[in-house]
C-alpha cells in the first residue's frame, strides 16, 4: 500500500488539489445568487497588488502633470483661443437647449414624473483591471472610505461605463458595460425602443429585446432607460454600429459604446441619487430666452417712463437655477430675467431705488414688469413689508370654484397675507440670429395657455390686485400694459 | 532505465531564492492587472502563466509544479468577478504537466521553450475553457485562430522571459 502511495504520490497530490478546487467552485456557484462578503484571498491580492498601482498611477498623472502643465506647452495659445470660440458657440447652443430642457420639465412637474438627479458624484482613477479577456473589470482607487457602495453607477463625461461590483477598503471592482455578465437597462434615442444592453464573450455590446418588426437604423443613439435602478435616466450609452434580423424574434443589434472603455483613466461614481418631481420654481428663473436676451447686444432697450410712482422695491426670492445659469450676468439683471420682461430696461430705470437692509438685492422693477401705483413715499414701507416670491406651488385652488388650477409664475405677498398675480405685459417679439438660423426668443404669452409660466389663473380674489393708491405698506399689482 | 531525452547537465534540479519565489509571480500578476490599461494588446497575453510554466521547468517536481501553478491561478482569479478557482483549475494542469516535461526534455533551449509555452498555453485554454463552460456556466468563445497566434505570441514572449528569469536560478 505505502509502495502505491508512493508511486502515484504526485498524482494524487494533483487529484487532491483538483479535487479542493473544483468543491470551491461548485460552493461558489451555488452561492453564487446570495449577496456574500467578499473572500479572503479576494482581499488579500487586492491589498497586496493595488497598492502598486496606485503608486504608479500617482507616478504616471504626477509626471504626465509636469510635463503637460511646465514644459509642454507648445500651441497652447492658438489651443486657448480655440477654446474660447468653442465656449462662445457652446453658449449660444446652451441658450436655446435650456429652453427646450425648460419646457420639458415644467411639463414634467404639471404631470408629476418622478425623475432620477444626480447630486453626488465621487472622481476616481482607475489603477488596474482584472487582467483577464473573461473578466472585464476595472479597479478604482475609491473604496467604501470614501462613501463608495456595490451597485453604483459609474460614468464619464462621454457615456456609462459600468457598476460597483465590490467594495474594499480604499478601492473598488468595477464591472464594465461590455463584460458578459452586465446588463443595463436602455433605450433608443429616437425610436425609443427599450432594450437590455449586454456584453458579449467578444467584448461586444448587444442591445437585447428589440423585436424583428421594429426599425433600427445604425448611428441612432442609446442612452439609458433607468429601468435597472442604477443608471439614471437619458445616460449616453453608445451608437448603434449595426443593426440586423437575428435568429429568434428579436433583432441583433450592436452598440459601439460611447465612453471608451478600453482606455479609461479617470471616471465618476454616481454615489447620491435624488428621486423627485421637478419643480416649476426650479424653471422660473432660469428662462433660457431671458438669458440670451441678456447676452446679446442686438437686443434693443426700451425706453422707461420716468415716473417714480411705478417703482417698487422687494425682497425677492429667487431660485438658484437662475443664477447658476448665467453667472456673468450682474444681479439686478439676474433679478430682472427672474421679473420675465424687460430685463434689460430695469437697469436703465431712473427711477430711485430703495435699498432695503434685509434684502439681499434691490429691485426695481420696471413698468415691463410689473407697475405699482404707489406713491414713491411708499415705497420704503413696501420694501419691508412686501416680497415677490418667485416659487409659487403648481397648483392652487381657486377661491370661487375650489378646483386645482396652475399657480402664478409671480406673485406679490403683500402683507404676508394677500397674494397679488402679478400680470407681466407681454414680450415684444425679437429675431436672434443664432448659429444662422433666427429665431423668435419671446412670443407674447397667452393667458389662456395654461402652460406658460407668465399665465394668470384664475385664483384672482375679488379686489386683489386692483391699484389701491396710496396705501403704504401694501405693494400692488397691476395689469401691466404693452407700451 | 527510463529513457529522457536530457542529458546530465540538463536534469540539474534547480532552486530561487524566497524573494524570487514570491515577488515575481506578484509581479506578473500586477502587469498582467496593470498594463492593459496601457497596452490594450496585452490582454492576449498571460504572464502567470509563464511564470507558472518557468517554475514548473525549472524545478522539476511535480508537486511543486502543481501547488505553484495552483497559487499563481488563484490569486489570478481573485483579481477577477468570477468564481475562484477556474484559473487555479487550469495552471494546476498546467503546472503539472510542465514540470513533468521537464524532467524529461531539455528545456534550457530557446525552441523547446517556444513549443512548450505554445503547447502550454493551449492545454490552459481548453482547461479554462471546459472548466468555465462546464462548472461554472460561463459563456466563453472558443476560437482556433485567435488561440494559436496568442500561443506563438506568449511563446515568444516566454523564451524572453525564461531568459531573464534564468539570473535568479540558484543550482542545488
Amino acid at each position: 500500500m505505502e509502495s502505491v502511495l508512493a508511486r502515484y504520490r504526485n498524482l494524487i497530490v494533483l487529484m487532491a488539489v483538483l479535487f479542493v478546487q473544483v468543491l470551491g467552485l461548485g460552493v461558489q456557484v451555488r452561492r453564487a445568487a446570495e449577496d456574500e462578503p467578499s473572500r479572503l484571498i479576494r482581499i488579500w491580492t487586492v491589498s497586496a497588488v493595488t497598492p502598486v498601482e496606485k503608486g504608479l498611477v500617482w507616478i504616471q498623472s504626477g509626471t504626465s502633470y509636469l510635463w503637460h502643465n511646465y514644459f509642454y506647452l507648445r500651441g497652447v495659445r492658438a489651443e486657448n483661443r480655440e477654446l474660447k470660440e468653442e465656449i462662445e458657440r457652446l453658449r449660444v447652443q446652451q441658450v436655446r437647449l435650456s429652453e427646450d430642457a425648460e419646457q420639458a420639465r415644467r411639463l414634467q412637474a404639471l404631470l408629476a414624473f418622478k425623475e432620477q438627479f444626480i447630486s453626488k458624484t465621487t472622481a476616481a482613477q482607475v489603477i488596474g483591471s482584472s487582467g483577464s479577456a473573461q473578466s472585464r473589470s476595472i479597479y478604482i482607487d475609491k473604496g467604501s472610505g470614501d462613501g463608495v457602495k456595490p451597485d453604483m453607477a459609474v460614468i464619464t463625461a462621454d457615456g456609462i461605463v459600468g457598476k460597483v461590483l465590490r467594495v474594499f477598503n480604499s478601492t473598488s471592482l468595477v464591472l464594465l458595460i461590455d463584460d458578459q455578465s452586465s446588463g443595463v437597462g436602455a433605450l433608443l434615442a429616437k425610436s425609443r425602443l427599450q432594450g437590455v444592453l449586454r456584453g458579449t464573450p467578444a467584448g461586444e455590446i448587444r442591445l437585447e429585446n428589440v423585436t424583428n418588426d421594429q426599425a433600427v437604423q445604425p448611428g441612432e443613439t442609446v442612452v439609458t432607460s433607468g429601468g435597472d435602478r442604477i443608471f439614471p435616466k437619458g445616460l449616453p450609452v453608445g451608437t448603434v454600429s449595426k443593426a440586423s434580423q437575428g435568429k429568434e424574434t428579436f433583432l441583433d443589434i450592436r452598440v459601439k459604446p460611447a465612453a471608451n472603455l478600453g482606455k479609461l483613466e479617470e471616471v465618476l461614481v454616481i454615489t447620491q441619487k435624488d428621486e423627485r418631481t421637478p419643480l416649476l420654481s426650479e424653471t422660473a428663473p432660469s428662462r433660457a430666452v431671458d438669458v440670451l436676451a441678456s447676452r446679446l447686444p442686438s437686443v434693443p432697450e426700451k425706453p422707461v417712463a420716468n415716473d417714480p410712482g411705478k417703482v417698487t422695491t422687494g425682497k425677492v426670492t429667487t431660485g438658484a437655477t437662475g443664477i447658476a445659469m448665467a453667472p456673468q450676468v450682474d444681479s439686478q439683471l439676474s433679478k430682472s430675467v427672474v421679473l420675465g420682461t424687460t430685463s434689460r430696461s430695469a437697469q436703465n430705470s431712473p427711477a430711485p431705488a430703495v435699498r432695503s437692509p434685509q434684502v439681499n438685492l434691490t429691485t426695481t422693477v420696471a413698468p415691463g414688469g410689473m407697475a405699482t401705483k404707489a406713491p414713491a413715499n411708499a415705497s420704503a414701507t413696501a420694501t419691508s413689508q412686501s416680497k415677490i416670491v418667485t416659487n409659487p406651488p403648481a397648483v392652487v385652488k381657486s377661491p370661487t370654484t375650489q378646483k386645482p388650477v396652475p399657480a402664478p409664475a409671480l406673485t406679490v405677498v403683500d402683507n404676508g397675507a394677500k397674494q397679488v398675480p402679478i400680470q407681466p405685459k407681454p414680450a415684444q417679439s425679437k429675431p436672434i440670429q443664432s448659429n444662422g438660423q433666427s429665431k423668435t426668443d419671446q412670443t407674447p404669452r397667452d393667458p389662456a395657455k395654461p402652460n406658460q409660466s407668465a399665465q394668470f389663473p384664475s385664483a384672482k380674489q375679488p379686489g386683489q390686485g386692483q391699484p389701491s393708491q396710496g396705501q403704504p405698506g401694501q405693494a400692488q399689482a397691476q395689469e401691466d400694459k404693452p407700451q | 532505465m527510463p529513457i529522457t531525452y536530457t542529458s546530465g547537465e540538463q536534469v540539474e534540479v534547480y532552486r530561487f531564492s524566497v524573494p524570487v519565489t514570491i515577488g515575481v509571480p506578484l509581479l506578473a500578476l500586477f502587469l498582467q492587472a496593470w498594463l492593459p490599461l496601457r497596452l490594450h494588446f496585452f490582454s492576449i497575453f498571460d504572464l502567470p502563466l509563464l511564470v507558472t510554466i518557468f517554475f514548473a521547468m525549472a524545478r522539476r517536481s511535480q508537486v511543486s509544479g502543481l501547488l505553484t501553478g495552483s497559487i499563481v491561478g488563484l490569486l489570478q482569479d481573485s483579481l477577477t468577478h468570477q468564481p475562484i478557482g477556474v484559473y487555479g483549475i487550469a495552471k494546476t494542469v498546467v503546472g503539472y504537466g510542465a514540470s513533468s516535461l521537464g524532467i524529461k526534455l531539455d528545456v534550457e533551449n530557446a525552441g523547446t521553450r517556444l513549443l512548450v509555452t505554445w503547447l502550454f498555453y493551449v492545454v490552459h485554454e481548453i482547461v479554462y475553457f471546459l472548466v468555465a463552460r462546464g462548472l461554472v456556466g460561463l459563456t466563453v468563445q472558443w476560437s482556433w485562430p485567435h488561440e494559436f497566434w496568442s500561443a506563438l505570441a506568449n511563446g515568444l514572449v516566454g523564451v524572453f522571459l525564461f531568459a531573464l528569469l534564468d539570473k535568479f536560478k540558484r543550482r542545488t
